[in-house]
């Protein structure tokens, strides 16, 4: 028998200290602090004004932190201060090893450019200037989301909801990134087309290794891809643990109200 | 020889926060040793704590106090105490759990459910699959079911891919809520024959067996739930 | 010679104004490429008309200077006549039809088919300086792409035109990377004058007056047209000769002659093609 990894001899990927984010005198989510390691999903959960969409945010560096620290290991392996880099740094980082889904396809795509280009562009903007090799990693990612090849010369304006979610995970792995934020992926779309698109992110989350965070409020999503979980209420994390452990034995007051709101089919 | 696990004083009850904060102590004091290529059957009436036993020792359920010593390669870990992180790890390759019911995933199919834990640990697909349908054949779970989601099948179906799933990795700690409770003959055999090879194999098992023919076939021993309330 | 109007000042602009734009003008040109905002003044002449290039060429236009003005290649369009007659008349300055004989070149729409020398400058009508905005209408999102070099939207149009049409589609302001670091529109010219800017002796000018930037490409800067490397930059190329001067090398025009389909094709470039008939 091999040696089996236990005491975690694998640095983490993301280290949060402390996060605060305040607009004036409104907190939008206070001292939260966790470790985040390659392969790992990470969900967090929690209703409307928990505090989730902006911690988010501050770990997407789409908005600077008021308090705390977020370091991430880059690839040569040296832990970066996430604000300490400079901002042609993080945007690099956020084209290349980071991936981010926004819960509106539209808030990552580029409508009014095709498919193929749409995929392509992340490949172009790090360098890619072969365009039958761009058109063909692009031919292929889309196979990989299950679009129809046929349709990268389409604009995704032309495109379902379900299949524009698919497009931006597309657009977004394309660079191979190691770390993917994901906002409410499956918000908006019909049960089905969730059930496909929850369906191409476990399978890629496990083929491909990634690590992600996924905010949402619906805890069967949580569950069914998350292996760890962060509830939050009030700007606050009210418990955390292990996905099925915090689901299925829920500690805090709040967390076992949750779950207990959750209508069976 | 060291025990595979090794329970003490493992107490756990539950607080419901929304039903005024009533406390349900449901595990008072459970002490238990199991060794390899032991069967240990979970043995008490309804509501003396035999499920919530089972998903302790899985980490589905936390622990108020106590220690929970699994054995892990070379080591031990004590879970009560341990990290996520390393819960996940001794899921991965130490500990399986075949639970009463099917989680059903939409869309994946029952070959893929049953092959996941093999390709979690890194084994190829075509082996993986291989392995899966090996198992599916032999707990009689027809091959024009297999590249079909469970969503539909029968419960005993369902159950059927649940213990493919469950004994598709050699893990060294098995556990077993009900494995034959929506089984027939046939199928029951089938199972009973699983849990002989993987005894054999050296594999330590903690169970609940509601039929006594298969508990008394299985079990090298009972332990009494009600010793587990006797600190209450 | 044009009477010079009274009750000017030289050129038309104030000393300040011109003071004004020179700086901005130096800082394009310690910055090859890079946009320069300036206070963009009132001119006697609409937007979209040449104002831009108007107010550089009024700012660096001196007693000793001969103008020349031309408007698509062409010397005695209504436009380039205008403006020529413009700064006869506001600052004296000589004015020539001949390219080897000018010192500062007005131009819209073209580069001279004459090689340019040490000691001339090009001065470009722009009418969109960004070759961002069609991609990101925001000024400050724009400023930070170039900035921080964010360029590989760029090359997302090349592809879109080559997964429609199989070539690139640009054949006039076709962007170019400026002493490899910013990436320049340089103005309406067709592509086939691209490769006129990169090295010159000359000194180029652009300004965008309705926009309010200046941009400089110094003498020997480096200008490279942007492509795929399967998909290469290429130039326009006909297959008839000039019907004028017989030239297979110059830009031609395609001018209809009667109402039955005829036609002919002259250089877009009056002044080189009348040096050669001479």
């Amino acid at each position: 028998m091999s040696a089996l990894p236990l005491l975690d001899d694998e640095p983490p990927l993301l280290v949060v200290d402390g996060l605060t984010v305040a607009y004036g005198t409104r907190v939008g989510c206070r001292d939260v602090s966790f470790e985040l390691w390659p392969g790992e999903v990470l969900g967090i959960v929690g209703e409307s004004g928990s505090g989730k969409t902006s911690l988010l945010n501050a770990l997407s560096a789409k908005i600077e932190p008021t308090a705390g620290r977020i370091h991430y290991r880059l690839r040569d392996g040296t832990m970066a201060d996430l604000f300490g880099l400079s901002e042609a740094a993080r945007r690099q980082l956020l084209r290349t090893d980071w991936g981010v889904v926004h819960q509106n396809p539209r808030d990552g795509l580029r409508l009014t450019v095709s498919a193929g280009a749409n995929v392509g562009e992340r490949l172009m903007a790090i360098g890619a200037r072969h365009y039958g090799e761009i058109r063909g990693a692009a031919l292929d990612w889309l196979g990989k989301v299950e679009i129809d090849r046929d349709r990268i010369d389409d604009r995704p304006s032309s495109f379902s909801g379900g299949m524009q979610q698919r497009l931006q995970i597309a657009r977004n792995l394309v660079t191979n990134p190691r770390l993917v934020f994901m906002d409410e992926p499956t918000g908006g779309l019909d049960v089905s087309v969730q059930a496909r698109l929850l369906d191409l992110i476990r399978g890629l989350v496990a083929d491909l290794g990634l690590s992600a965070i996924i905010v949402t409020h619906d805890l069967a999503v949580a569950r069914l891809l998350a292996h760890r979980l962060m509830v939050m209420r009030g700007g606050e994390v009210v418990e955390s643990g292990l996905t099925d452990q915090v689901l299925d034995d829920p500690q805090h007051p709040y967390t076992q109200l949750l779950v207990s709101s959750i209508l069976q089919v | 020889m060291a025990p595979v696990l090794d329970i003490r004083g493992l107490a756990k009850s539950f607080t419901l926060h929304n039903q005024g904060g009533v406390t349900l102590p449901v595990l008072a004091a459970v002490d238990l040793t199991v060794g390899a290529g032991e069967c240990v059957a979970l043995h008490g009436r309804s509501g003396t704590g035999k499920s919530t036993l089972l998903r302790t020792l899985y980490g589905n359920y936390r622990v108020q106090s106590g220690e929970l010593w699994v054995r892990h390669g070379a080591t031990r870990i004590d879970l009560a105490q341990a990290r996520p992180r390393q819960i996940i790890e001794l899921r991965r390759s130490t500990i399986g759990y075949v639970s009463q019911f099917l989680r059903v995933i939409p869309r994946v199919a029952a070959l893929d459910i049953v092959a996941e834990p093999m390709r979690a640990r890194g084994v190829a697909v075509e082996a993986a699959r291989a392995r899966a349908a090996a198992l599916l054949t032999r707990l009689n779970v027809p091959e024009r079911l297999w590249h079909l989601a469970p969503a539909t099948f029968s419960g005993g179906e369902q159950q059927r891919i649940n213990i493919a799933r469950g004994f598709a990795v050699a893990y060294p700690i098995l556990l077993l809520d009900e494995p034959t409770a929506s089984l027939d003959g046939d199928n029951r055999a089938a199972v009973i024959g699983l849990i002989d090879e993987v005894l054999a194999r050296g594999t330590a098992i903690v169970g609940i067996f509601h039929d006594g023919e298969v508990r008394d076939r299985v079990a090298s021993r009972l332990y009494d739930m009600t010793e587990a309330k006797a600190a209450a | 010679m044009t009477e010079m109007l009274a009750g000017y000042n030289f050129a038309y602009l104030d000393e300040q104004t011109k003071r004004m734009i020179r700086r901005a003008i130096l800082k394009a040109v310690a910055i090859p490429g890079y946009q320069v905002p300036f206070g963009s003044r009132e001119m006697p002449l609409p937007y979209g008309w040449g104002t831009g290039g108007i107010q550089v060429t009024a700012s660096i236009i001196g007693r000793a200077d001969v103008l020349k003005v031309i408007d698509q290649g062409a010397d005695d369009t209504t436009n380039a006549i205008s403006i020529r007659r413009f700064f006869a008349r506001t600052a004296g300055v000589a004015t020539t039809e001949r390219t080897v004989d000018a010192t500062i070149i007005q131009t819209r729409h073209r580069v001279p088919e004459t090689p340019l020398k040490a000691g001339q400058i090009m001065v470009y009508q722009v009418p969109i300086p960004e070759p961002l905005r069609w991609l990101e209408p925001r000024e400050t999102e724009t400023r930070t792409m170039h900035a921080l070099s964010e360029y590989g939207a760029m090359h997302v149009r090349f592809y879109e035109d080559i997964a429609h049409y199989g070539r690139i589609a640009t054949t006039y302001d076709y962007p170019v990377i400026v002493n490899d670091r910013y990436l320049m529109r340089p103005s309406p010219i067709p592509k086939f004058d691209n490769p006129k800017l990169d090295m010159s002796p000359a000194l180029q000018l652009f300004g965008a007056g309705r926009e309010k930037r200046i941009y400089a490409v110094p003498p020997f800067t480096k200008v490279k047209s942007l492509d795929f490397h399967d998909h290469p930059f290429a130039v326009e190329s006909w297959d008839e000769a000039c019907s004028l001067c017989g030239s297979t090398t110059s830009y031609l025009d395609e001018v209809l002659t009667d109402d039955q389909g005829g036609r002919m094709f002259v250089c877009s470039d009056t002044d080189y093609c009348r040096s050669r008939t001479a």
